[in-house]
């Protein structure tokens, strides 16, 4: 028989598809543009408003379809979809994805393509052009995240392997961490780092945006349930004892560490324990958490603080230390916390899960890295990706908007 | 006609606006300002990365005065704005050429 409406489950997953989107505008936009210097917190807001409409427009047009239809040839399916449903057609009212409308569940997921991009604007954050960035943005929709989602989520090769990704930990995280690393590289460091301080212009505002992604993230994981259910429950938990986890253990070592715990650690703490938890989000149980959690805190506080500094890139809000990290870290863990043998909801050999799970990631960050260099050369190419200098001192608001973010 | 220049705590400007009020003066523009003398600045860390930031916080208060109430005006400003410690500011005196009041066009005193 097939499987009705069911109204619980769509409830609980148009929810969802509000609460993610909260996530990037404005939870993600506060949280980053907080952090950036006062000339540039219109650009940061700018580019999530601007990648949200965008990514919207593309995965109406092809993205979904391409992550979630299946390609008529199935060799070719193991690597991207179909274009059966481009423009949404043959999605109509009554269509049912499981036990919710189809609808929902392309909503759903388009949130998700949105938060991705706009993750790894964090780490070229206040020298790319406005136009270069949404040219490439609108290339990495198309030959990073959608090939990625239909690896993982939408019938692809990795998915067959019996990779697990819950919620994203491989086709959100280690996609836009690594890309964020990649784009660093190329733009190159910000006019004065690391010697000139470049403190965040509000940590008011960033606090704000965490809080909001602490909560949307609720609608990430336990959204991905696609069923308002226990599933969907241990979600919630899980994702809210990483994320408290990772903001106590990131308090403590950086108390220890520095003297003083900030309020920048505390959030940073957070968001790595909800990045990390992700993928595990709906199999691993709360013993599981805990431990993802703590090994987010220690794990991202290195990946954000010693390993860039000594490696010198200027990952300037931290996508790949904390998402590329956390997200790889959490993905691997998950092939043992998913075990029941670890607490976890499903059955199999944690040696070869572990690997799948490693080749998954090891693919994904290999694939994002090669297609984000060649999505930024073509935009670099074609508009000029780094802005000059003058551009750079006077800031994005300015040059890019000519508006000001504050007039007082 | 002097013109008097203060650079004092922040949170003193309303021990200093309350002195010079009682003392009658009528004016007084102040600003928010960053500086240093012998105040060391202070040490703010970001994830991981430390910086030493020189430049404080301060206040700028200006008011123009005549000749006859600028000593007291600067003993005023001193006795409210000291807290005793490093950082507590600095008063300079300088000549004022000239003032005129907007409105009405006055000249010299009449115009503070």
């Amino acid at each position: 028989m097939m499987p009705a409406l069911d109204s619980g489950n769509t409830a609980w997953m148009l929810t969802s598809t509000a609460l993610v989107l909260f996530m990037t505008i404005p939870g993600l936009a506060l949280f980053y543009g907080g952090l950036v210097r006062t000339k540039n917190v219109l650009s940061v807001l700018m580019q999530c408003f601007a990648i949200t409409s965008l990514v919207t427009v593309l995965w109406v047009a092809v993205g979904y379809s391409l992550v979630f239809t299946p390609n008529p040839s199935p060799g070719l399916n193991a690597f991207i979809g179909g274009l059966d449903k481009a423009l949404l057609i043959g999605v109509h009212r009554g269509a049912l994805v499981g036990t919710i409308p189809e609808s929902v569940f392309a909503m759903f997921q388009l949130t998700f393509a949105i938060i991705t991009p706009a993750l790894v604007i964090g780490a070229f954050a206040e020298r790319v052009g406005f136009g270069a960035m949404l040219l490439f943005m609108a290339l990495w929709s198309l030959v990073v995240y959608v090939p990625v989602a239909h690896w993982i989520w939408g019938g692809g090769w990795l998915q067959q392997m019996g990779t697990l990704d819950f919620a994203g930990g491989i086709v959100v995280h280690v996609s836009a961490g690594v890309a964020g690393l990649v784009t660093a590289l190329y733009v190159g460091r910000r006019r004065g780092y690391p010697a000139t301080p470049m403190p965040p212009h509000s940590l008011t505002l960033s606090v704000v945006g965490a809080g909001m992604l602490w909560m949307g993230w609720f609608g990430f994981n336990a959204g991905s349930a696609l069923m308002a259910n226990g599933t969907a429950g241990m979600a919630v938990a899980v994702t809210q004892i990483s994320a408290a986890t990772g903001a106590m253990v990131w308090l403590f070592i950086e108390w220890r560490r520095h003297g003083r715990p900030s309020v920048l650690g505390i959030i940073t703490g957070a968001v790595a324990g909800l990045a990390t938890i992700t993928p595990a989000s709906g199999y691993a149980g709360p013993g599981g958490a805990l431990v993802i959690g703590a090994v987010a805190g220690a794990i991202c506080f290195v990946g954000a603080t010693t390993l860039k500094r000594r490696a010198g890139y200027d990952d300037s809000l931290d996508a790949f230390g904390v998402h590329g990290v956390g997200g790889f870290v959490g993905s691997v863990l998950t092939g043992v916390f998913a075990s029941a043998a670890a607490g976890g909801s499903e059955t199999f050999a944690m040696g070869r899960q572990v690997a799948v799970q490693l080749l998954a990631c090891c693919t994904t960050a290999g694939w994002s890295a090669v297609m984000t260099w060649l999505a930024l050369k073509v935009a670099d190419v074609s508009l000029g990706a780094r802005v000059d200098e003058e551009q750079e001192v006077a800031g994005l608001d300015l040059t890019d908007h000519e508006e000001r973010g504050y007039d007082y | 006609m002097k013109f008097v220049i203060a650079i004092v705590k922040p949170n003193k400007v309303d021990d200093v606006h309350n002195a010079l009020v009682a003392l009658g003066v009528k004016g007084m523009t102040v600003s928010e300002v960053r500086g240093y003398g012998r105040q060391r600045g202070h040490k703010e860390i970001y994830r991981g990365a430390e910086y030493q930031i020189d430049f404080v916080p301060k206040a700028k208060i200006e008011i123009a005065v005549d000749d006859a109430e600028v000593q007291r005006v600067v003993e005023a400003i001193g006795r409210s704005a000291s807290t005793g410690k490093i950082g507590d500011g600095k008063i300079f005196v300088f000549e004022l050429a000239e003032a005129i009041r907007i409105r009405t066009g006055e000249t010299g005193s009449a115009a503070l």
